[in-house]
């Protein structure tokens, strides 16, 4: 298999008890970088030439308006689309021209959370979460048992294992679907809307988690939020879209003192 | 005078652009559906080539197999087995008042066994299956599609064409010849309950009298036939399902689509392998 960085290795990770089958990557380089990335939907440009860098340990928090091609940004990142134009490089390997065999190798270094969980709905909630770990992990039922309740306690839906989707809130599917974002011990993590629906306790228990992870694990995360006190907790670095550009990068409070009409119009809400 | 003179000059340079436009919309009125279809049938190939491709790579599904294996099967096994019995006890109640008539009664078995096993029971078990199957699985994989359910089998690095596409379509392959087999042993035995009720013959002398003079060839080649159904509808109701686009509607569209072109194309399918089958097996 070739890598486009010579330094990349496939190795099977040991996890305490636990056996993963994941990629260590031993790069200090960028978790991400974007270069020059377009995409249309016919005459609608939605991303216009985006540049963006991702390091290991750094959250990265996407802002917009609605409809300015946030949620398209994720998708192209874990390659579920295609860009018109411009380079995807994921630890150092470009995806945009890798073959699906290598797409979805990178692709278990990465979780993502869906705008709207996107659970499987003939499944239970412990299925959902058992789902990436059966396929990519050699762990024994009991370990992967093990594995499960940790997930689903830290998202506080230990209680839901045998739920089928269908049969929790909304709120609730958003954490198991972190849960099973997190399974695999992703090193990039990318949430579409990850507090959207929740309440403020579960939304600050969520930040909590994407900040242990950030500390304990050095995982780098891509955020989509509308949320504001979210985006202050957790992001070392703010990018705003708008039409298809990024406006404005900085930290929380760099664009909060921003003089630019667009970004005090979107920043002009009381936290 | 003049204005004689200039009026159809005048008439004729605001028909032609007139005629030209009507000529346009014409043809694109035309090309639309046309190119329509060249685009499905072109975006059907992609899908087909994507499925292949997934389907020689490891690991095997096993698992969804079975559950497909169980889901398409065993699970249309009833309404394939009362379809199969309605038709042998139509065609037997209906073959007895012709055959009678030009005095061939005792043809009845043999007329019901060759009408079920060479042409009933496969184009009958085709349609049941390209209706329970196809619209499930067209509904399925489109709700799955517009909830952004296969996308999330896509980031988690499973291959969709390999998880849902190809163990659907394999399992459509391996459970039509099984079911048309059991529509066909419903259909004799429903033709022979007709039949007994009206003129009483046992059950073992209908089976002899109906098997008589045919070879292990005229099972096996119509009966395996229905393997390609199972490919047309399997292929079909995924490809359709994978595309659906447009929430609620888009899924209903799916399901119906699905049936739809799996039906047209299984009669399709049964003209030109029952040509090639009295070719290669006459």
């Amino acid at each position: 298999m070739m890598h486009a960085n010579p330094e990349v290795t496939l190795l099977v990770a040991e996890t305490g008890d636990r056996t993963i089958e994941n990629t260590e990557w031993n790069s200090a380089g960028p978790a991400v970088v974007l270069q020059g990335l377009h995409k249309s939907y016919g005459p609608q440009t939605v991303l216009n030439g985006i540049d963006l860098t991702v390091t290991r340990g750094e959250t990265l928090v996407v802002l917009g308006r609605s409809g300015t091609g946030k949620s398209v940004l994720l998708k192209l990142i874990i390659g579920l689309q295609k860009p018109d134009s411009g380079s995807i490089r994921v630890h150092g390997e470009e995806i945009t021209s890798a073959n699906i065999e290598e797409v979805n190798r990178i692709r278990k270094t990465m979780g993502f959370l869906f705008q709207h969980a996107a659970l499987y709905d003939s499944l239970t909630v412990e299925e959902n979460v058992a789902f990436p770990l059966r396929r990519h992990t050699k762990m024994t039922t009991s370990e992967r048992g093990d594995r499960i309740q940790e997930l689903l306690a830290g998202v506080g839906m230990e209680d839901a294992l045998k739920k089928m989707p269908g049969d929790i809130s909304g709120g609730m599917q958003k954490r198991v679907g972190l849960a099973r974002a997190l399974a695999l011990e992703p090193a990039i993590l990318l949430l579409d809307e990850p507090t959207a629906g929740l309440d403020p306790i579960t939304s600050r228990a969520i930040d909590e988690l994407i900040l242990k992870l950030q500390e304990e694990r050095d995982v780098a995360s891509i955020v989509v939020t509308h949320d504001l006190l979210s985006a202050k907790l957790i992001a070392d670095r703010i990018v705003l879209l708008h039409e298809g550009n990024a406006v404005m990068e900085g930290t929380f409070d760099e664009l909060e003192r921003s003089d630019d009409k667009f970004v005090a119009e979107f920043f002009k809400r009381d936290l | 005078m003049s204005d004689y003179t200039k009026a159809p000059s005048r008439w004729i340079s605001q028909d032609v652009p007139q005629a030209t436009s009507l000529i346009r919309s014409v043809f694109a009125a035309l090309w639309s559906p046309v190119n329509g279809f060249l685009e499905w049938f072109g975006e059907l190939g992609g899908f087909v080539w994507q499925v292949m491709r997934a389907a020689v790579r490891r690991p095997f599904e096993w698992r969804e197999l079975i559950r497909q294996l169980d889901d398409i099967g065993s699970k249309s096994l009833p309404l394939v087995a009362l379809a199969g019995g309605a038709i042998g006890a139509v065609l037997a109640l209906e073959s007895r008042y012709s055959l009678v008539r030009f005095g061939a009664r005792s043809m009845l078995p043999a007329a019901i066994v060759f009408s079920i096993v060479h042409e009933m029971g496969p184009v009958v078990t085709g349609l049941v299956v390209s209706g329970r199957v196809g619209a499930g699985i067209g509904a399925e994989l489109g709700s799955m599609k517009v909830t952004e359910q296969i996308d999330a089998i896509e980031a988690s690095g499973v291959n969709p064409y390999k998880l849902l596409a190809f163990t659907r379509i394999l399992a459509c392959i391996l459970m039509l010849p099984l079911l048309t087999l059991a529509a066909d042993f419903c259909g004799v035995a429903a033709g022979w309950i007709a039949d007994t009720l009206v003129d009483p013959i046992s059950f073992h002398k209908f089976l002899h009298s109906g098997f008589a003079g045919t070879s292990f060839s005229d099972f096996l080649a119509p009966t395996f036939r229905t393997a390609a159904f199972g490919l047309i509808v399997g292929t079909i109701a995924c490809f359709q399902g994978m595309r659906s686009q447009g929430g609620t509607q888009g899924v209903g569209r799916s399901a119906t689509s699905s049936v739809v072109l799996s039906s047209l194309f299984v009669i399709l399918a049964d003209v030109i392998l029952v040509k090639l089958i009295l070719v290669f097996f006459p």
